[in-house]
């Protein structure tokens, strides 16, 4: 019973999350202003979609659901889209939406791709620290990805302004300068979170196996992450690295996050892989 | 036959060419050519409109085709034969000649629509055909309704507001840079009218601290005290680039003032914050290559040109609900003409009728004997009332909306029918 409602959860999760950003496509080509409130109201029932699916999830397992590939890509769409609705009640930018819910949509698509497994949780991670760890990271990735998104806005709208060929991205995007403070805004907040991700990781790990630190795989490449995000924040501060040069470094820290997601699972697995 | 006709003889950018256009560019003034139209057969009033895009007559004369021809030969004097300039010419009229001479004035028929120069030109070309006694009731009517279409126009629709000018499209793009313009500072090197102009926009829209660097100390600071602002010399520009955002250059001279590797060393100290610079003068003041530099935005005066032309597609959509209006005042205006036909014949028969009665007054009341005055004016107004009723309707007919496309002739039957003299 209670798989079956799971099942269908998912399904209208995927189908209402296309609908969200095929609406905000629409609204992107359109710049009619009614559809963006549509397209918005679309995308938090999403986002509340998406919470009642992990909590289902939650139940079924009895731990929190994010010890598969399924359950983690799942977190981190719900992440993206929590730090975006989060963010968008303080501030908006324009047509950022449109970005960050079509992000959403590819990972919640990889996500059905995946198997919807249920794992059991090896005892030695059945702790209270699984949510905060796993919780902070995933949130750290959610503003990271924010930050990601905003880049990737920017040097649209940069080559256009620097091209001087004024295309269709022009008039559809906004200023540099509300980008760049955007990038960094979710750079501090990703950045922040991530540190507390690797602290609380490092807590967790020492009362699990008695190391703080035993350079898994994932442990490492959350460092390497780590650097690339602290090397430009600190060239920010001193520098004032900002424009392009923050953009592209904001993609290249992003890559490895998706990395330490990801790749460190298929290709060097450790400690932290999902399937045993 | 018709009374007066309203025509319209030109040529524009559209559908002639520079080379041509040339030959009859009318540059010494509006006088000389005023004077030649004025001998022109059967123009009962006239007027002439010069600029460096058409040429137009517009003139108010008892029609024939004779007419249009002189125009065109006045037009064209010795230049072109008529086989040859026949495919260049419009020509127009009555209505046709309305809604040409309003589509003009509201900038709908300009090479960059919406600009707003023409209605000027419009204007002046005006002012010299009424100073000449050129132009009469319908001519001033005409052309006083086509100012009062433009400035409609340009209050009911957002045909002037985009980047027209090169300006605005600076203006433009520096809120896709910097979001807005609020406490942006200005340096504005050289201190010609084209930098005082773009100074304006920019302050217009929020930019503060206007700096001035000019080669003569005295010009800037004459500039600068239009903007509270502060002016410098030129060799203190590099010092006033790590403070300033916006960069206006327009000075004349000869060759490249201010060179990439003269800014990139600046950036670091400005922190990268995006400089953005708009270089107006022809030849160019500043290094193309500064560019390539990162925060660095540089526009010349053809790149401007082209976010001019981006904002096209924007004018064309207000540009419909312009020519709504036009059609609108053009429709109104030929109902006031089709009124300024009637209005002699209703005069004429008022007339009449006033003739008729004091006439069978003066035959009758001699001989009435023992009238008291008050029955003599009694006598009086009956008779002057029983001519008032019967003409009503028929005075009703004239002025309804009924065969309105021939009200010439219907004005034709209406007088031979009352026996009104035929209208000179």
């Amino acid at each position: 019973m209670l798989s079956e409602i799971n099942y269908l959860l998912f399904n209208s999760v995927v189908v209402v999350s296309f609908v969200a950003s095929a609406v905000y496509l629409v609204f992107f080509f359109s710049q009619r202003e009614d559809l963006r409130t549509i397209a918005r109201t679309i995308f938090i029932g999403s986002g509340v979609l998406q919470s009642f699916y992990i909590l289902s999830r939650y139940i079924i397992a009895g731990h929190t659901p994010i010890t598969s590939q399924h359950e983690a890509v799942v977190f981190f769409a719900w992440s993206v889209t929590w730090a975006y609705l989060s963010f968008h009640w303080r501030y908006s930018v324009r047509n950022f939406g449109t970005f960050v819910s079509i992000l959403v949509f590819i990972m919640l698509l990889i996500a059905a791709m995946v198997s919807r497994e249920f794992h059991p949780l090896a005892p030695a991670l059945q702790s209270l620290w699984l949510p905060v760890h796993a919780g902070v990271a995933v949130m750290a990735y959610g503003f990271l990805a924010l930050a990601f998104c905003g880049a990737i806005m920017y040097l649209l709208q940069e080559r256009e302004l620097k091209s001087k060929k004024f295309g269709f991205f022009f008039s559809r995007l906004p200023s540099l300068d509300s980008l760049d403070q955007l990038n960094n805004h979710c750079l501090t907040a990703g950045f922040g979170l991530l540190t507390l991700g690797i602290i609380t990781g490092s807590i967790w790990a020492r009362q699990a196996w008695g190391t703080y630190w035993h350079w898994d795989p994932k442990e490492t490449w959350s460092l390497i992450t780590w650097f690339l995000y602290a090397a430009q924040i600190h060239q920010r501060f001193t520098l004032g690295w900002r424009g392009k040069r923050a953009a592209v470094m904001s993609i290249v820290g992003f890559i490895a996050v998706i990395f330490t997601l990801w790749g460190v699972n298929y290709l060097l697995g450790g400690v932290h892989s999902y399937a045993q | 036959m018709p009374s007066e006709t309203i025509l319209l003889l030109g040529v524009n950018h559209k559908n002639t060419p520079l080379e041509v256009r040339e030959k009859l560019a009318l540059s010494g003034g509006y006088e000389d050519p005023l004077e030649a139209l004025g001998r022109v057969d059967g123009l009962r009033e006239y007027y002439l409109l010069s600029t460096c895009n058409r040429v137009e007559v517009l003139v108010s004369a008892s029609a024939g085709a004779e007419v249009e021809r002189a125009l065109a030969g006045f037009l064209f004097g010795d230049a072109l034969t008529p086989e040859q300039y026949e495919k260049y010419l419009y020509c127009y009229r009555n209505e046709e000649a309305i809604h040409h001479l309003f589509m003009v004035a509201a900038s709908l028929d300009s090479m960059i629509v919406g600009e707003s120069q023409i209605l000027g030109q419009l204007k002046e070309a005006y002012r010299w055909s009424s100073k000449l006694k050129c132009t009469g009731p319908i001519l001033n009517k005409l052309l006083h309704k086509s100012f009062s279409v433009a400035k409609r126009v340009r209050s009911e629709t957002q045909i002037g507001s985009s980047a027209v000018s090169i300006s605005y499209a600076a203006i433009e793009l520096a809120r896709k840079i910097f979001g807005s313009l609020e406490n942006k500072r200005v340096l504005l090197i050289g201190a010609g009218e084209m930098a005082e102009l773009a100074a304006e926009h920019l302050v217009g829209n929020g930019a503060k601290d206007v700096v001035v660097a000019n080669r003569t100390l005295e010009n800037a600071l004459d500039l600068a005290k239009r903007f509270n602002g502060r002016a410098v010399g030129l060799d203190e520009l590099l010092e006033q680039l790590e403070q300033v955002d916006i960069i206006v250059s327009s000075t004349g001279a000869p060759g490249v003032i201010l060179h990439k590797e003269d800014v990139k060393p600046l950036m670091r100290n400005r922190r990268n914050k995006p400089l953005f610079f708009i270089d107006i003068a022809v030849p160019r003041d500043l290094d193309p290559a500064l560019n390539d530099l990162d925060n660095v935005y540089l526009y010349d005066i053809d790149d401007l040109n082209n976010v001019v032309e981006l904002n096209k597609a924007e004018r064309d959509k207000e540009a419909i609900k312009a020519s709504r209006i036009v059609d609108e005042e053009a429709l109104k205006f030929k109902d006031w003409l089709a009124g300024l036909a009637i209005t002699p014949t209703l005069a004429a028969l008022r007339e009449k009728g006033d003739l008729i009665v004091r006439a069978e007054l003066e035959r009758t009341l001699p001989r009435l004997d023992g009238l008291s005055a008050r029955d003599r004016e009694n006598v009086e107004r009956m008779a002057g009332a029983i001519v008032s009723k019967l003409l009503h309707d028929p005075m009703l007919f004239l002025k309804s909306e009924s065969c309105k496309d021939q009200s010439d002739m219907k004005v034709d039957i209406f007088r031979s029918v009352f026996g009104l003299e035929k209208k000179q």
